[in-house]
């Protein structure tokens, strides 16, 4: 008899043992799959927030630059850029054939002339000078400048001729190449050259489209939350309305595109691929997560504060707005956030309302067509060019530092809620 | 004098009936305690009488209850004026998770009993005093009342019911939760309120009911089978199921 139960006590033990370990290993996994992700995407990722720059000496010919004789601003700024910026370029070897020369040109971005016409209308004393001027290096010599170009591959292999390896090294060692802050890939929208793309565009779209679903989401899920919970008869209709929408809570998102396909844009006419239509579908897929959110919230307030309140006279309404509302504040706001967080990495339904298309402006309003930064990731990970690649692991790295430091700001404005109601 | 009179009343749930056909009288500013085992209906009863039971889908209230020569199961009686009249003390401490401060001022604000906020203090003093808290907590008014002990907490709710005056307070086994020492406060205290206001308990500890009230009242299966002056209920029952009850034989 005692033998059994010490037997009995012993495999206790050992599951209890078991099953600790099986939960360690679960952790250990999961954190392994973090740690792996997350260093894969930081070492494709970090090179990008770096950007290398051609330091050309340009001689600011004025005429080659078809100026007059004390030119005023005006004309500097109308001046052609196009032919000193193509010396520049040619200069940096004299003997080079004509394919050469236009290897040369391709050492930088077409910004080229722009970058030259910038110094220029800083400083106009420098007509007739010579000066070294920052010039954005092509997306491949970036890339082999970061070592990230397989050089070894055979000439017809790969985009950069050795004509282009051979002047890039020669520069190289006159130091003339220069790594700096990539500030481009913040403030410029995207491009087709991978060395001149940003994510002004899709960073700007995503912010609008989320500030849209917020508007609309948050007001009407918190509104039908608080009906539902503390006004609506329990009766089957509104069985029925909470059934459909745990429902709407599982519809995969594309469903939802094609709803903003099917009625924001073929029946409204909202202007297409901007993020108003985007804010309004992903408010629809967002609105039963905060709905939810905001239920299981009210719910869990505690029937006796309620009891407390309407037993001192307060109305339904006095109630439910002077106490069970504010209770339940911190729960809908995480809820909030986690629907917001949701609808921020949402790809599918903003492709099918257009927001994919190519964007190379800044928007500057919900009606602007813009991209977001989740299918900004996308654009990009179907690009050819090597350059794309690193930036798509630093458009990863935004996202989830916006993600990051939204849930950051959920867990203060919780803190800050806990503290006053407890 | 007779304060709250109830005629016939009858209450459901659903299909089941849960009171039948109650006839009780409450004295003007006196205690009455509602005994009975658990599920009697005497919670249920002390419910109708502010008309909490609105807040249960399912809970249908029959029958007249009379406060001031008026009926409140009548359609024309406003439930917020009739809890402002009858106050209401919870089995567990139930204070708002607000300030202490808060807690007492709410009732005041929502019925706008005070015009300034001195007397809003006012109010929020005489009360506090009232429920024997002030002494104790007079220097952290707004700290959380969530923060109290169990007993004081008790108070802290006696002190919202009665900060705006009620004719009648009704308490539901207002002492269940606290230890013997709290619970001789809440009863002293009751016998102190009773000067002020009609009070009705329920409770389930017999020597509670013997120590604070004057009349009591006996429920058993739903329906009221005794009820008169506590001494006559507790030394000479008339019914034989109340002599068993008090005298520990079931329930």
């Amino acid at each position: 008899m005692n033998k059994n139960k010490e037997k009995l006590l012993n495999s206790r033990y050992r599951a209890e043992k078991r099953f600790q370990f099986y939960g360690k290993s679960a952790i250990f996994l999961a954190l392994l799959f973090l740690t792996i992700f997350i260093f894969k995407i930081f070492s494709t990722g970090y090179t990008a927030f770096q950007k290398t720059w051609l330091v050309i000496p340009v001689t600011f010919d004025a005429e080659t630059l078809y100026l007059d004789e004390n030119p005023s601003i005006e004309d500097i700024e109308d001046a052609d850029y196009f032919d000193i910026a193509l010396k520049s370029m040619f200069d940096l070897d004299k003997n080079a054939s004509e394919k050469q020369q236009n290897d040369l040109k391709k050492m930088v971005s077409y910004f080229f002339e722009r970058e030259i016409k910038k110094e220029l209308l800083n400083d106009p004393s420098l007509i007739g000078k010579t000066k070294d001027v920052y010039l954005t290096a092509s997306d491949d010599l970036d890339q082999v400048f970061k070592g990230n170009y397989p050089r070894d591959l055979p000439e017809n292999q790969r985009r950069v001729t050795d004509f282009q390896l051979k002047i890039f090294d020669q520069l190289v060692e006159q130091g003339r190449v220069e790594s700096k802050f990539n500030l481009s890939f913040f403030t410029y929208p995207d491009s087709r050259e991978a060395e001149l793309a940003g994510i002004a565009s899709s960073f700007m779209g995503s912010i609008f489209s989320i500030l849209v679903c917020l508007v609309i989401a948050f007001p009407v899920a918190v509104l039908a939350a608080i009906y539902l919970e503390e006004f609506a008869p329990k009766n089957k209709f509104t069985d029925f309305i909470e059934v459909n929408i745990n429902n709407l809570a599982a519809v995969p998102s594309i469903v939802f595109g094609l709803l903003g396909l099917g009625i924001l844009l073929a029946v409204f006419q909202l202007p297409r691929s901007t993020p108003l239509v985007g804010g309004i579908t992903l408010s629809l897929m967002t609105l039963p997560t905060i709905i939810i959110a905001c239920r299981a919230s009210l719910k869990a307030v505690p029937p006796s504060i309620r009891e407390a309140a309407l037993a001192m006279g307060a109305s339904r309404m006095q109630t439910t707005m002077h106490h069970t509302v504010p209770l339940s504040m911190p729960g809908t706001l995480s809820g909030t956030i986690i629907g917001l967080a949701q609808a921020l990495g949402e790809t599918a339904p903003l492709i099918l309302i257009g927001m994919v298309a190519f964007v190379n402006t800044i928007p500057g309003s919900p009606l602007d067509p813009a991209a977001s930064l989740p299918v900004q990731i996308y654009i990009w990970a179907e690009s050819a060019e090597r350059g794309f690649v690193e930036k798509v692991s630093a458009c990863i790295m935004v996202l989830l530092g916006f993600l990051i430091l939204m849930n950051l700001f959920a867990q203060i404005i919780r803190h800050k809620f806990e503290k006053k109601w407890s | 004098m007779i304060k709250i009179n109830s005629k016939n009343v009858d209450v459901f749930y659903g299909k089941k009936q849960a009171l039948f056909n109650i006839n009780l009288d409450i004295e003007e500013n006196q205690v009455t305690a509602l005994i009975g085992p658990s599920g009697c209906g005497k919670s249920t009863f002390l419910r109708c009488l502010n008309r909490m039971n609105d807040v249960i889908d399912i809970c249908k209230v029959q029958g007249q209850i009379i406060i001031n020569n008026f009926d409140i199961n009548d359609k024309s009686c406003d439930v917020v004026r009739l809890r402002e009249k009858i106050g209401m003390v919870f089995q567990k401490p139930n204070p708002f998770p607000k300030t202490i401060y808060e807690n007492v001022s709410y009732g005041p604000t929502i019925h706008g009993m005070a015009q300034s906020k001195s007397e809003m203090d006012e109010i929020v003093e005489t009360s506090l005093k009232k429920a024997a808290l002030w002494e104790e907590i007079k220097d952290r008014l707004h700290e959380p009342g969530t923060g109290l002990s169990g007993g004081q907490q008790q108070r802290l709710c006696i002190a919202r019911a009665i900060s705006v005056k009620p004719e009648v307070i009704l308490m539901d086994e207002p002492c269940s939760a606290l230890d013997p020492i709290a619970t001789a406060q809440i009863e002293e205290l009751i016998d102190e309120l009773k000067k002020d206001h009609t009070i009705i308990i329920v409770t389930h500890s017999m020597a509670q009911a013997a120590r604070v009230s004057q009349n009591t009242g006996f429920f058993h299966l739903g329906e009221l089978i005794e009820h008169g002056s506590t001494d006559k209920i507790f030394k000479n029952p008339e019914n034989k199921r109340t002599q068993d009850y008090i005298t520990g034989r079931f329930g």
